[in-house]
Order: structure tokens, then sequence, then C-alpha cells
């Protein structure tokens, strides 16, 4: 059902965990659906230092979220906003169908957590 | 970390043909190659292996004489006949059926079909252990209702449902009363005189038979319209040249059934109360689905909170467990298990779900394997998930 890349993400996730003191911080998902993400992010010079996530969910959601976390790291606020969710599926080697809209949230998450900075340099700057 | 351990305790799903059906099978193809239906030896002996397994099928049951069960192509088959057959073939009696929120889906689905062609459906409500509700249903069957179908035990939670009550209770407002029995067969004793059944769902494969082989019990009668019209074979309910093989290892099944039913069951249960307080006594936020003794045998039906099933299952088959899961993403469907759900279950906790169901090949030593391996693949998991409380992170 699922790609090696898909189970090897899944078995040794990267970048897992929380950053306590988090730039920005996106959630998407809800535990009703049975998926759910947190990534967060610590920004220097408009790059993505550092990035983190927690999942509730399927195989797929832990491999996105793991995923998601590999390619934006290093990149900067404009690039990370371009990553897809089909860029995520691709890198992973495709996920099953009925996965592709309920567990591939990963972008959509990484994408809240940069708004959310961007939310609080303006409150910072006021 | 080579895991070369195979354990599977997905027996609801499927089960090992039993090597004495497989036995019995053989020479089926080579020496009962007739027509059941044809005056020549050939033909008779056919005929004769069928019957005999039509016997052993009757007796696991109880059945009154063997003519009242019908060989179909599985439980599927049996449902949708007894269902859509009762249903057409007594209009005249009325058009309300009645059924429960933890039916399978091939009871949910010809019900719901039904109410497309003039039938009216009504969903009897289960409280938290999955147990009818006996007053709604005595509130729900009004003078109209034409059947009443129940499963016997349910697959996913093992609750067995209280047949002879149900059975007086549809009995007293003549309606006809449908049982799938298609997880219980095979592991609890079934007597469909005793218990009032006018009609019972049993699978082969569910008893360690072949699949591709069912049977619906019809009481004599009952009147059931066909579903497949053609050269009038079982009594004219299912038309088609009867499956010889199918129906002998089916009957095979039945009998070993009957023989090993109540030590395998011992067994079963010994296995299943090891299991459930492994899987349940060292991990915090743990819970039983279903209840703690009427429930079948073999099932070991547990959640754990925040988080899912799948990535559960998907560590278990990492160290070689075969399990299943409650939860949507398993399925072809997003929403969770509408069976977890009507216990009452939300769906965070419903997606949580494990069910390992066992068979007669599991021992006490992949019992506790399993039980060993739980508590790290639920704590991984939960350091995973953003909805563990913080008392839980170490």
């Amino acid at each position: 059902m699922y790609t090696e890349k898909v189970m090897e993400h899944f078995k040794n996730p990267r970048n897992m965990g929380e950053i306590p003191d988090a730039d920005g911080v996106g959630t998407v998902g809800n535990p009703v659906c049975g998926d759910m993400m947190t990534i967060y992010i610590k920004v220097k010079d408009n790059h993505l230092e550092e990035i983190k996530f927690k999942t509730f969910g399927c195989g797929a959601a832990i491999a996105t979220s793991s995923m998601v976390t590999e390619i934006a790291k290093g990149k900067t606020l404009g690039e990370a906003m371009k990553i897809t969710r089909a860029n995520v599926a691709d890198s992973l080697g495709g996920l099953p169908p009925v996965k592709m809209h309920c567990s591939n949230l990963a972008a959509d998450a990484l994408h809240a957590a940069i708004e959310d900075y961007h939310k609080r340099q303006k409150e910072v700057k006021k | 970390m080579p895991t070369a351990r195979r354990i599977y305790m997905d027996h609801s799903a499927g089960k090992p043909v039993d090597p004495q059906v497989t036995e019995a099978m053989q020479p089926c193809d080579q020496s009962f190659y007739g027509n059941p239906s044809s005056l020549h030896q050939f033909g008779q002996e056919a005929r004769q292996a069928l019957e005999e397994a039509r016997t052993k099928v009757a007796e696991l049951i109880n059945a009154e004489r063997k003519e009242t069960i019908i060989f179909t192509s599985g439980a599927t088959e049996s449902n949708n006949l007894a269902i859509k057959g009762v249903a057409y073939r007594n209009k005249d009696r009325g058009n309300r059926i009645i059924t429960s929120s933890v039916e399978h889906m091939s009871v949910v689905n010809p019900v719901k079909y039904l109410t497309t062609k003039g039938f009216e459906a009504v969903l009897v409500p289960v409280d938290q252990y999955g147990f009818v509700s006996l007053k709604e249903l005595g509130k729900e069957l009004a003078e109209k209702t034409v059947l009443v179908s129940i499963v016997y035990a349910n697959g996913e939670i093992g609750t067995i449902e209280p047949i002879k009550e149900i059975s007086q209770i549809v009995h007293s407002k003549n309606a006809y009363l449908h049982v799938d029995a298609t997880a219980a067969n095979g592991q609890v004793p079934i007597d469909v005189q005793s218990e009032g059944i006018d009609l019972l769902t049993l699978s082969s494969n569910d008893m360690y038979g072949p699949r591709g082989v069912g049977a619906l019990y019809v009481k004599d009668g009952i009147r059931v319209e066909p579903m497949f019209h053609g050269g009038g074979q079982e009594r004219g309910l299912r038309s088609g040249t009867e499956n010889a093989a199918g129906t002998v290892g089916f009957g095979k099944a039945a009998e070993i059934a009957r023989k090993e039913m109540q030590t395998e069951s011992e067994r079963l249960i010994r296995l299943r109360d090891r299991l459930i307080k492994g899987l349940l006594q060292p991990i915090p936020y743990s819970f039983l689905n279903g209840h703690q003794t009427r429930r079948l045998p073999n099932n070991a039906s547990v959640r754990y909170s925040f988080i899912e099933g799948e990535s559960m299952l998907l560590s278990l088959d990492m160290m070689g467990v075969a399990a299943s899961s409650g939860s949507a993403c398993t399925a072809k469907t997003l929403e969770p298990s509408h069976v977890l759900l009507a216990i009452g279950l939300k769906h965070e906790e419903a997606h949580g779900s494990l069910m390992f169901t066992l068979g007669k090949q599991n021992s006490e030593e992949e019992v506790d394997y399993v039980i060993n391996l739980m508590p790290d693949i639920v704590k991984r998991l939960r350091a995973m998930s953003p909805l563990t409380p913080k008392e839980l992170k170490q």
C-alpha cells in the first residue's frame, strides 16, 4: 500500500518534536478526521533555520510531516511557501489515492506556520 | 532489527483453511464431478456428498431438517438473500425493516437499498457495550414490520447479542427474525430452534472452511424471493449448479467446529483475557471496546487515546504482527467504523481503536509477544502526537 520511502519516514521521522521558542506555529486538520499536525519553525535571515513537527494520524500523515520538514529546512520563506502537497507526495514516491486529500496536510501546516511568523512580525513592528 | 516472526491475529478478516478440510475437499473435483441434478451415478455421488455436507451444517445450528440449509456463495449473498428475499416476497405483510446500528455492511447496504424500493428502514440503537436496545426494538416494531435483522455477535467489538430475548420481542409482533452469525458461527453454540431464529446467515471461511461458500438457514414456512433465477437449485432459492467441493469443505468445517467448539472456545477465552489484560494494564489511557465477558471468545478490541489506529497497525506489521483497526485511515472511506461510533465513541476515540482476533494457531507465547510490543509502540506514537497531554511526556 505504501512506498518504501513512506515507510522509511514513518519508521525514522525527521525533525520530530516541538520548538518551545518557535517564531511561527501552524496547526491543520483535527482529531475528528483522524489527522492533525503542528509545524514549528525558527526563522533566521528569512530562512527556515529550524523546523519540527508533531502529528496525530496514520502512516501517511506522519511520513508527509517528516518529508515536508526535510524539504523545507534551510529554504527561504518564499521558497517554502511554494512547496505544494503534490511536491510532498511526489518526494515520497506517491501516496495511495484515498490518502491524497485526508492525510497530505503537511504543506498546509508549513504554510500556516510561515503565515503565523509573518503575523507575529507585524505585531512586533506595531 | 530483523523480524522473522509472523503472527496472525486478524481472524475476523480471514481464516486459514483447516488442513482436514482441505483433505476432505481434495477428492471432490476428481471424483464428484457429476452434476448433482443428474440422474446417473456420477450425478448421484455428487448429490450424496452435497447432502452430507448439508446435514453437517444443519447439525451445527440444530436446524429441524437439512433442507432448511440453502448453500450460497458466502455471507454477503446470504444476508442479501435473507433481507431482500424476505422483504420482496412478503410485501403483503408490510414494508418496515428493522436492523441495528452495529450491523455488517452486507446487512446495512441491502437495507439501505430497499429504502429506494418503497421500504422503510429503522435503525435500533445500541448501548455503550453494543447491546441492542430491547426497549427501542419493542417500540419500533410497528404492525407493518416484516423483518428484523440483528447480528449474532459483532465482529469488530465482539459483543454477543441476546438473540433469544430479541426473538421473543420480534415474534410477539409477528415479524421475522434474520440473524447474521458470520462472526459467531463456529465459536459459540447456536441453536436456531431454541433461540427462535427464522433465518440465519453462516459463513464457511469464518469456521476455517473454504472461501466462496456460505449458507442461509430458512425456517420451514418462510417465503423468500430468490435473487438468482435459473435451474431452480437449492429449493428454487439459489439457482446455479452447486459448488460440490466448496460445500463438502464447508460441511467438514462445520463438523470440526461442532466437535471442537467447547475446548477451543475455552482456550481462546483464556488467551483473549490474557491479551486484553496485557494490552490495557501497562498502558495509561487505554480502554476495552465491547463487554468484558459477553463477547466472542477470540475478540480483543481496545483503544488508546491520542494516537491513530493505522499507525499502530503499521508499527505492529513492522514487527510481524497482523491486526486490524476501526480507524478510517485503513478503509476506503474517511469515516471511522460505524460500529465504534454507534457504541458512543467520539471520532478521535474510534480512530485510536485496535482489534486483535485470535484463531486456532495462536499460542500463549504469541499473545505475550504482542503484549510486550505494545507499550513501546504506543509510547513512540504518543511522543509524536500533538494531542498527548504533558503528564505522559518524559
